[in-house]
């Protein structure tokens, strides 16, 4: 009974995230105008007929883009959320494996990454990079960098978690067949370190989104005029002026459904699993 | 008799009100930044300056609203002909803040200080026209002269940032002749100033001034939250408000909010003109062609940057004189026309020409530039990316990118690693002397192209020529045509792009009374001494 109801919720929560997806990816078509047209006439206005959710302080069709910032956070996000995993899974969960002075040296590593200023290192990074990319390229990097630089947490959680899997019965049971190295690492450890890993992917992702729209502020986020879910979440600075315009809003209320959607389809591939 | 005394009963009650009225209470505003010194002769920061305004005397001072210089401890003055001597006749029966008596030995001891080069003061740079040492004789106790080795242009105005000081008193920088004198600092959080009972105004009905108590200043970076405290009637004042904020209040308590019309302040961009640049040589080209950065300038929208991002509450800027500046903005300057068509016909006789909606040099370089802001400055960022649709439309790709602060000044003064930067200028002063750290081709400050060893087109050495005469004349009239020549090159040059003038948007709580916000700084309380809380 109680994992029926576990698929239902995770078929609607699967139907909610193919359903921004597809919306966002029908974007186009949606809203032809596109992001960056400036309708300087209707510059701040509410939302009407032609623009749904009204338009941006400088006439931008704020629904349009809604669409193209969730298509580029919705898919880069992701992305980013999946590098630093990657890198997390290999750093911790290797150590964790190893063990001894292996953990010990890659806990230090870790310790050091996360005992670094950077926000620092990001303000250097993005004073020496090239200033003529194009808004494409500026995403693709900003992205990346967070990947890069989001593993240490989920490392040392990996590590944690693949060390007590390395005194548990199977994994001695295996040894002692005869499975070692990367095989025994491979097919009975990394399985059991999935959960944690897909804990470590979806929590990830909203970090990134609001990392990257912090980074926006120190102008290493998305240039414009490409719009993000960080660079329209920016919009809500100063409280003073949103109270009286709910809609600004939207961007905010998708991101906290697209991550308990996320949420919902990973506790419930958890129980399924379990 | 009974009705003497009871007409003279009910004139104390009247008077008795009205003096309670007037003589109580405490204004409360915020600073930005903590002031970095009380030595009124060390000021150089905002608040510092904000600070000796409240509690310097001076001898001139400029009326913030007529941009007229009147007295104040001084009755008198008078400049000689070649501007290097100024005489003044001053006020007598002044004290200090503590009680000490206030003569011409003062002004003597503060403009010795002023000029010891040991002090590096702002404030007396402004006086340091040519090598020398300033001369000071007094003549009486109310009158002195005052010396300088070469002509100081606009010399009298210069007294406005003057706040005399004791040569006598113990307390130095503390005993004040101005209207407030500082009670009590807490370091990072606040300052509150008390009247100085010693302050030698009276109003037209001669009561003594200021009419405040006491003055809290608290400070506050935080601009959102100056904004909620004044919705909660917790500061009485803003000094600089946001346009964003100032409709927003408009709209619920319009009497609370005041435009007072365009600053002083620019907003502009530039292209990097430096030769040594590292910038492609056929880019460097590009920044150097006069008729290039006047195209650009005309394919920019400055009514909907104004309209849009201002919210009105701008003007699309003529030249690098706001209209703002009465007397120094030059009249013939005609406001600069925004045509797309005609900004593509200019570049296209230049050898440039459109294809597939890309411009194209003569080589066939894709026109495709990068324009730098300062992070978190929305207001730019929005200018930026309304000017990068406005040059789409003639097939120019730009890129906008923002860094923070200490990035772009390195880009902008070490590396010189940058294609064009878009800043605003804020202009504190009047006169054009103010403005020489940016004109002149051997300055720092001259953006596009620091520091040259010698002029390196023939429009900069004019312009040098000009701000020198300018600044070495004592004949306003000849101040006065060499600076329009000066800005009518600049606004054939285009060096700098002026976008727009933003209007002076300030914030009084419906509590104060007498406050006529102004654009210059400081905007609603230029004239403290007389304000008064209901």
């Amino acid at each position: 009974m109680r994992s029926r109801r576990a698929v239902i919720w995770r078929w609607l929560a699967c139907a909610v995230l193919l359903f921004v997806v597809g919306i966002s990816l029908a974007a186009n078509f949606i809203a032809p105008a596109g992001y960056a047209r400036q309708y300087r006439e209707v510059a701040d206005a509410p939302p009407s007929h032609q623009h749904w959710l009204g338009t941006d302080e400088i006439g931008r069709d704020r629904f349009a883009r809604v669409l193209y910032g969730t298509r580029i956070s919705l898919l880069l996000a992701p992305a980013a959320a999946l590098l630093s995993t990657l890198v997390a899974a290999l750093v911790g969960g290797l150590a964790g494996y190893l063990g001894g002075g292996w953990a010990r040296a890659a806990m230090a590593v870790t310790d050091l990454f996360l005992s670094l200023p950077w926000l620092f290192l990001l303000i250097t990074v993005r004073a020496v990079m090239p200033l003529n990319v194009s808004p494409l390229v500026s995403v693709m990097v900003t992205f990346v960098m967070l990947g890069l630089l989001g593993w240490t947490s989920a490392a040392r959680v990996l590590c944690a978690t693949a060390s007590s899997l390395r005194g548990s019965d199977f994994v001695r049971q295996a040894k002692a067949s005869g499975i070692r190295g990367v095989r025994l690492f491979w097919i009975h450890v990394l399985p059991n370190l999935r959960p944690v890993l897909y804990a470590q992917f979806w929590i990830s992702i909203p970090v990134f989104i609001l990392s990257e729209a912090n980074l926006g502020i120190l102008g290493l986020g998305v240039a414009e005029p490409l719009p993000s879910w960080g660079s329209l979440l920016q919009e809500l600075e100063g409280l003073v002026s949103v109270g009286s315009e709910p809609w600004k809003f939207v961007p905010l209320l998708l991101l906290a459904v697209v991550v308990t959607a996320f949420q919902f389809v990973l506790s419930n591939q958890e129980e399924l699993a379990a | 008799m009974l009705a003497l005394r009871k007409s003279i009963l009910a004139a104390a009650i009247c008077l008795g009100a009205t003096g309670g009225a007037w003589a109580q209470g405490e204004l409360r505003f915020c600073l930005h930044t903590e002031p970095k010194t009380f030595d009124p002769l060390k000021v150089e920061d905002e608040s510092s300056v904000m600070v000796r305004y409240l509690t310097g005397g001076v001898l001139l001072r400029m009326n913030r609203q007529t941009q007229a210089l009147e007295p104040e401890l001084a009755l008198s003055w008078k400049v000689s002909k070649d501007g290097k001597q100024i005489t003044f006749k001053l006020r007598s029966g002044v004290s200090f803040s503590d009680g000490t008596p206030f003569s011409a030995e003062d002004v003597a001891y503060t403009v010795q200080q002023l000029m010891d080069p040991a002090l590096h003061s702002a404030t007396g740079d402004a006086f340091r026209s040519g090598p020398g040492n300033v001369e000071t004789k007094i003549i009486s106790p109310t009158q002195i002269s005052i010396t300088f080795p070469a002509p100081v242009a606009g010399l009298d105005r210069q007294f406005d940032q003057v706040a005399i000081m004791s040569a006598h008193s113990a307390k130095k920088e503390m005993a004040v002749l101005g209207p407030f004198m500082v009670d009590e600092y807490k370091a990072g959080a606040t300052l509150r100033l008390k009247r100085n009972p010693n302050f030698w105004k009276t109003d037209a009905q001669g009561r003594k001034l200021p009419y405040l108590d006491s003055i809290k200043i608290d400070i506050q970076p935080n601009r959102d939250v100056e904004m909620l405290r004044f919705k909660r009637s917790e500061i009485d004042l803003i000094n600089t408000l946001d346009s964003e904020y100032y409709d927003k209040v408009a709209t619920t308590s319009p009497q609370l909010v005041h435009d007072a019309g365009p600053s002083l302040d620019t907003e502009q961009l530039w292209f990097n003109q430096v030769a040594k640049s590292p910038l492609p040589a056929y880019k460097k080209t590009w920044f150097h062609s006069a008729a290039f950065r006047r195209a650009i300038s005309q394919a920019i929208n400055r009514d909907d940057l104004s309209r849009v991002v201002f919210r009105g509450h701008a003007q699309p800027a003529i030249g690098p004189v706001s209209p703002a500046n009465k007397f120094w903005f030059n009249a013939r300057l005609k406001p600069q026309t925004y045509s797309p068509d005609a900004a593509l016909k200019a570049l296209q006789a230049e050898g440039f020409r459109l294809e597939n909606g890309t411009l194209k040099d003569s080589f066939g370089n894709a026109v495709v530039f990068s324009i730098i802001t300062n992070s978190g400055n929305k207001a730019r960022e929005r200018m930026a990316t309304m000017i990068q649709e406005d040059l789409q439309k003639i097939g120019i790709h730009l890129n906008v990118v923002t860094l923070d602060f200490p990035s772009l000044i390195e880009r902008m003064t070490q590396t010189f690693d940058y294609e064009a930067i878009m800043l605003g200028l804020a202009n504190v002063g009047l006169d054009p002397t103010d403005q020489m750290n940016v004109w002149l081709s051997s300055s720092e400050n001259h953006q596009w192209n620091p520091s040259e060893k010698t002029p390196e087109t023939a429009w900069e050495a004019e312009i040098d020529r000009l701000m020198r005469v300018q600044a070495s004349s004592a004949d306003t009239r000849k101040r006065k045509e060499a600076f329009d020549r000066v800005q009518e090159i600049a606004v054939d040059q285009q060096p700098f792009i002026y976008l727009v003038n933003k209007n002076a948007l300030s914030a009084v709580s419906a509590s104060v009374q007498g406050a006529s916000p102004v654009i210059i700084a400081p905007q609603t309380y230029w004239n403290v001494e007389r304000l008064s809380l209901k």
